[in-house]
């Protein structure tokens, strides 16, 4: 267990090491994310007020599309040079590959999140301050269930074609429980009379559905990756 | 690990078929060259060999055992040389050795850094250790490469078209390290079109044809016209 979260944390370290060299999968996924929040802003706010759980829904449409973008550019540096073929080599399991790509697309997303949260907060008024450790784990245990199961799907369609056009047309329908769990619970928070257990109540539910992804994913990688 | 065997080994992809029936063996100390026109197959039986591809059917055997009885720790024993170099392009050479080496476990105690000096030493980068590999031409890629898939001493060597992008120095660099491999034991595997280049450098030729192969006999004259004396008589 150990070799495995040793290889995954020097994979995702080295990911995150491309990353800050070439900053082009930060600058295109906050700029994405903001863009899509700007939209929305311009088209439902009016007199500084948004429809009731439009932010919440926003938020997480602009999450969903930032890490669409990310999982397939994070792939395809690994296709160019066929480094991915590099590292299923390696002597260790090859779920560590998966484990290491999804902590450096964990930590992209966080830092992405991280802006937009506050812009979502401005541009719509909403109140991202209210229940702050709530609304982080709600993002957090969203973020890794969305990132997961895409994580997957991005590796499984690398050698595809069309694999930009295919991976949300794949992850979507899959991920669509989460991201639903993650606008309910959010807007739970977000709401004029804010229902604290119901997001609690939601956040349970985003945990079952990362238990389930991870584990699924963990356990298909590796027969996925060996044709 | 001291002998590789191909029993019967079959891989289609869909209904297309890239290697029929394969039966070979490749020993310790022994420099093999697979030859043969583009989309013969020669790659394929490489990434077979390397684990990365399942045989439709047949089975490899590594020292006498299957891949699934050795388990991940057979890949510690493989070392493989793409076509496509796998080097990132953002990492320095001395980082993508780096990455790859604590990879195979090779950190702790200052083995790493000797080991990946020693490699730089090897091919002829030490002064361009901390440049990107994205800037280096293509044959410097293809020494870096060459050393990154043999930085953890690979048993087994799977070299994709190794003379590619090499200047008559680094072919000479090359050679030397074939030799080398050879003396120490290692099972040498490469698939290559260049005739000259691997004249002399091999001990056995297997000529790669629609996924069939055929060990060319030892004889007189150059690779290429022994070569074309098989395709002539055997594939007539």
């Amino acid at each position: 267990m150990m070799a495995v979260l040793r290889a995954a944390w020097l994979v995702a370290q080295k990911d995150l090491v491309v990353e800050s060299r070439s900053r082009e999968l930060a600058y295109t996924t906050v700029f994405l994310a903001v863009a899509c929040v700007l939209v929305f802003a311009f088209a439902l706010v009016r007199e500084g007020r948004a429809p009731d759980d439009a932010p919440a829904g926003i938020l997480w449409v602009a999450v969903a599309f930032s890490g669409t973008l990310a999982l397939g550019r994070a792939f395809e540096r690994e296709r160019q040079a066929e480094t991915l073929r590099a590292l299923l080599l390696a002597p260790v399991e090859r779920s560590a590959v998966y484990l290491g790509k999804l902590l450096a697309l964990l930590v992209l997303m966080a830092g992405v999140e991280a802006i937009l949260v506050p812009v979502v907060g401005l541009l719509f008024g909403a109140p991202v301050s209210r229940a702050p450790v709530l609304l982080l784990a709600l993002l957090a245990s969203g973020t890794v269930g969305f990132a997961a199961v895409g994580t997957l799907f991005a590796a499984m369609l690398v050698r595809a074609r069309s694999r930009d056009v295919l991976l949300p047309v794949v992850l979507y329908p899959v991920a669509v429980p989460v991201i639903i769990a993650g606008v309910r619970g959010t807007a739970a928070i977000f709401a004029a009379e804010p229902d604290v257990a119901g997001a609690a109540t939601w956040l349970a539910l985003l945990i079952l559905f990362d238990a389930v992804f991870v584990t699924l994913a963990l356990w298909t990688f590796a027969p996925v990756m060996s044709e | 690990m001291d002998l590789v065997e191909t029993d019967d080994v079959s891989r289609h992809f869909g209904r297309r078929r890239a290697l029929a029936r394969v039966s070979l063996g490749f020993r310790a100390g022994e420099v093999t060259a697979l030859v043969g026109p583009n989309g013969a197959g020669k790659s394929t039986l490489l990434a077979v060999l390397s684990t990365l591809l399942r045989p439709s059917s047949g089975q490899v055997r590594y020292d006498g055992r299957a891949a699934v009885a050795w388990g991940d720790d057979l890949r510690r024993h493989i070392g493989l040389l793409g076509h496509d170099l796998f080097l990132y392009a953002d990492l320095t050479a001395r980082e993508n050795l780096e990455f790859f080496g604590r990879l195979y476990g090779l950190g702790g105690d200052g083995r790493l850094r000797d080991r990946v000096a020693r490699a730089l030493a090897e091919a002829r980068l030490e002064d361009r250790a901390d440049d990107r590999a994205g800037e280096f031409s293509r044959g410097l890629r293809q020494r870096l490469a060459l050393e990154r898939a043999l930085l953890h001493e690979p048993r087994l060597v799977l070299l994709d078209e190794p003379f590619t992008g090499l200047d008559d120095d680094s072919v000479g660099l090359l050679a030397a390290r074939l030799d080398g491999l050879r003396r120490s034991g290692s099972i040498v595997v490469m698939a290559t079109h260049d005739f000259e280049s691997a004249d002399g450098l091999v001990d056995r030729v297997v000529a790669v044809r629609n996924g069939r192969t055929r060990e060319l006999p030892p004889g007189a004259g150059s690779l290429r016209v022994r070569y074309q004396a098989v395709l002539r008589e055997a594939w007539a």
